[in-house]
């Protein structure tokens, strides 16, 4: 439900800096001039311009990148392994070490480090690298509430990951908003900003679900080595 | 010959390893000198106090889970208190009881988590985090058994808790209560005389007393300037004023202290469960109340000593079944507000040990 | 405990100092006039016996008519706490007095009331919204939002 839609207008308050620029600002709050503080304004409303932009054009979700997986497990045979054995050999070796962003966004992010801890040990899959910088990172495990604010920021750091990268929508509200959905501030389902491939449902998801969703995501990956990927890169 | 220098703008921010989730530093620097920092929030703006005008008083408990997901029993707490204030709605005495377990239980396991993620940003990439959060998880696990969920627990309701605890959670608790002083041992052998540590934390991000107390500052952030304010002591809510337990206090107010009075607190922590264990009494567990209840008009502010600090609940009524208005005074926030005039002057590093001994926890920043 | 100071106490050695500014005394909460404000927080803050040096929390609720704006205040040295409102009219422009340089700790609180509720602090001096972003239109906490 956008503002638009109803044809309300909102009073809003107009923003107040006491002071001018040269003089010092009130008691030795913020900031140490005034034009430090007139700038960090001006960057506040190149932030909220990206936001607008995004609320006002995200309305529907972004088509998942490829194919749903149905079976759990999806069989590769030989016959398949000898059509194609580069490619079967590549996205194996791929499998093997999916290195995750640490990214934390809400809740699920202790979940997700809980599975990183020895007692789930994600390491078992090649994957206890948590990489902070999203240019070494393979996956993104969008764990937590996503924000309007935030969403300018969540397509900044998918962007910059490399080809080929995957997205785990982890815990109810990435998928769809969660308790929060009828918010004022919440996006309404990752998947408005950024592709996802798998997602994990719960509030929070227990690290063994996000486990098993990172299984149901090495099978997509199995599955797709033979099939040609739908670019994951949008807009 | 003069160089010519330039300050340099550096955006911690909003996704970085160590600003503890969705968080935002600008920070401007000379070299490696900071002389201005801003903070910038609102990256996990959900929307709580709006959302809990719709829904009804036991409705709104689940919100209240996810404010500081690091501690959400301490947040049930805090909330179903300022009901039970409102509607003067009677407590049995077994499930006061399990709230300061429970409580307490909570402010163990935030310790630890807290202490891990402080040595995460000295620089010792998540082994030590490995080693506190192993304790995290036996808490998680009493918790599970009591409701359910490990994280977001929703145990709370005004006028009790929601169920009895099983029957195999008191000697589980009993271990874990035998196991914890060594552990906490541990951690101490491992940081507290660390010549690494010492280095860091001593003498940075130091906050007087005066700053403090006028900052609103609360929780260790207070004590470790050496105020002695426990709400636990000096507005003792529930049953608090029934156990033993002392209140530890630091001296320089830098990030050291803050670590040492988490670490004693830990230990008082396990005392007060040692007492709730031994004097727990048998009975119900949770006033009968109709599903739909109403509070009387009116206003209550109830608040507890959450691991973070000073968590109030200010509930306004107007009779109804839902609040008419709902504000989280939440401890992360307002101490956020001294974390300029903690790391001006230090260096880039410090400022984010100093973050990292604020203990912020995102979603209670901004609700 | 903390003593809930009753408004009453307080209230006659407010009128000695400023007779105009208290409206009303009910239970523990001191309902003064705005344009009094600043001066009746001081006036709470170094007066002997008062001592509130503690903002514990700062918060605006919406009536409708006017805005609430509530501060409650602590003691930390004397352990006793009490509601000081005051009331801001106007739905397009609602104005009340800041109290940043009485007590530090109401700065981020006002600005974060100034963005969910639109009640503009006159002196504050870094007034802007701090939780959601510049260009959000209105105010999410006012009971007339629909979002």
């Amino acid at each position: 439900m956008g503002l638009d839609t109803i044809g309300v207008t909102y009073p809003t308050v107009p923003v107040q800096i006491s002071g001018q620029a040269g003089q010092q600002p009130g008691p030795g709050l913020a900031f140490a001039s005034m034009e430090q503080l007139l700038a960090a304004l001006e960057l506040d409303k190149y932030e909220g311009q990206l936001v607008e932009e995004l609320r006002l054009t995200r309305r529907d979700p972004i088509p998942d990148p490829s194919l749903w997986v149905i079976e759990e497990q999806v069989p590769v045979g030989f016959a398949e392994y000898a059509k194609n054995p580069v490619g079967n050999l590549v996205t194996w070796a791929r499998r093997s070490s999916v290195w995750p962003l640490a990214f934390g966004l809400a809740c699920c992010v202790f979940e997700m480090f809980s599975a990183a801890l020895s007692r789930w040990d994600i390491s078992r899959f090649g994957m206890e690298v948590f990489r902070a910088s999203p240019r070494q990172a393979d996956l993104m495990i969008v764990s937590g509430t996503v924000t309007w604010k935030m969403a300018p920021v969540v397509k900044q750091v998918y962007d910059q990951m490399c080809e080929p990268k995957w997205v785990i929508s982890m815990g109810s509200c990435a998928n769809s908003g969660g308790p929060w959905a009828s918010g004022y501030s919440t996006v309404p389902g990752v998947n408005r900003i950024i592709p996802v491939d798998v997602y994990v449902p719960g509030c929070p998801p227990r690290p063994d679900a996000l486990l098993y969703g990172i299984l149901m995501l090495h099978a997509k990956m199995k599955k797709e080595a033979n099939r040609k990927r739908l670019p994951s890169v949008h807009v | 010959m003069t160089l010519r220098t330039d300050p340099v703008t550096i955006n911690f921010g909003p996704h970085h390893p160590s600003t503890h989730g969705v968080f935002q530093m600008r920070i401007t620097a000379d070299g490696e000198v900071i002389t201005n920092l801003e903070p910038v929030m609102g990256y996990l703006h959900r929307g709580c106090e709006k959302l809990s005008e719709g829904r009804t008083y036991t409705q709104v408990v689940p919100l209240t889970d996810r404010l500081d997901y690091l501690s959400p029993m301490s947040n049930n707490v805090a909330c179903v208190q300022a009901a039970e204030r409102l509607g003067d709605i009677p407590v049995p005495e077994r499930a006061e009881y399990i709230r300061v377990i429970m409580a307490e239980l909570q402010r163990l396991a935030n310790h630890c988590a807290m202490t891990g993620f402080l040595l995460n940003d000295l620089g010792t990439f998540f082994t030590p985090f490995h080693y506190t959060m192993r304790e995290r998880e036996k808490i998680l696990d009493l918790f599970e058994m009591t409701c359910g969920t490990r994280v977001t627990v929703s145990y709370m309701r005004p006028g009790g808790v929601l169920q009895d605890l099983p029957e195999e959670f008191m000697p589980r608790l009993r271990a874990l209560l035998d196991e914890m002083p060594h552990r906490i041992d541990d951690y101490e052998t491992l940081i507290t005389q660390n010549e690494i540590v010492l280095v860091r934390t001593k003498g940075v991000g130091v906050m007087s007393k005066e700053l403090a107390i006028a900052a609103g500052c609360s929780g260790p952030m207070l004590r470790g300037s050496g105020v002695k304010w426990d709400i636990r002591k000096n507005d003792a809510y529930s049953i608090y004023d029934r156990f033993q337990f002392d209140i530890p206090v630091g001296t320089n107010g830098d990030v050291y202290d803050r670590y040492l009075v988490r670490i004693r607190e830990m230990r008082q922590s396990v005392r007060i469960l040692e007492q709730a264990y031994r004097d727990i009494p048998q009975g119900e567990v949770r006033t009968r109340l109709p599903l739909f209840f109403r509070l009387p008009s009116g206003e209550a502010y109830g608040r507890i000593e959450a691991p973070k600090g000073e968590l109030g609940f200010y509930l306004v009524s107007d009779g109804g079944i839902a609040p008419y208005r709902m504000h989280v005074r939440s401890p992360s926030f307002i101490n956020l507000g001294v974390l300029r005039d903690l790391t001006v002057g230090y260096t880039v590093a410090d400022a984010v040990i100093t973050l990292g001994s604020v203990d912020i926890v995102l979603g209670e920043v901004d609700r | 405990m903390t003593l809930l100071l009753n408004a009453d106490e307080v209230a006659p050695r407010l009128r000695d100092r400023y007779p105009d500014a208290v409206l009303e005394a009910k239970g523990s909460s001191l309902l003064v006039r705005r344009e009094r404000l600043v001066e009746v927080a001081r006036f709470l803050r170094d007066t002997d016996g008062l001592d509130f040096d503690y903002p514990a929390m700062v918060t605006a609720v919406d009536r409708w008519d006017y805005f609430d704006v509530v501060y409650y205040l602590n003691s930390l040295t004397r352990n006793h706490s009490l509601y000081l409102k005051t009331r801001a009219y106007g739905r397009e422009l609602p104005v009340v007095p800041s109290l940043v340089g009485v007590w530090r700790g109401c700065d981020f609180q006002e600005r974060e009331v100034y963005d969910l509720m639109g009640i503009r602090f006159e002196g504050h001096p870094n007034l802007k919204r701090i939780l959601l972003w510049e260009g959000f239109e209105g105010h999410p906490l006012r009971k007339d939002f629909i979002g």
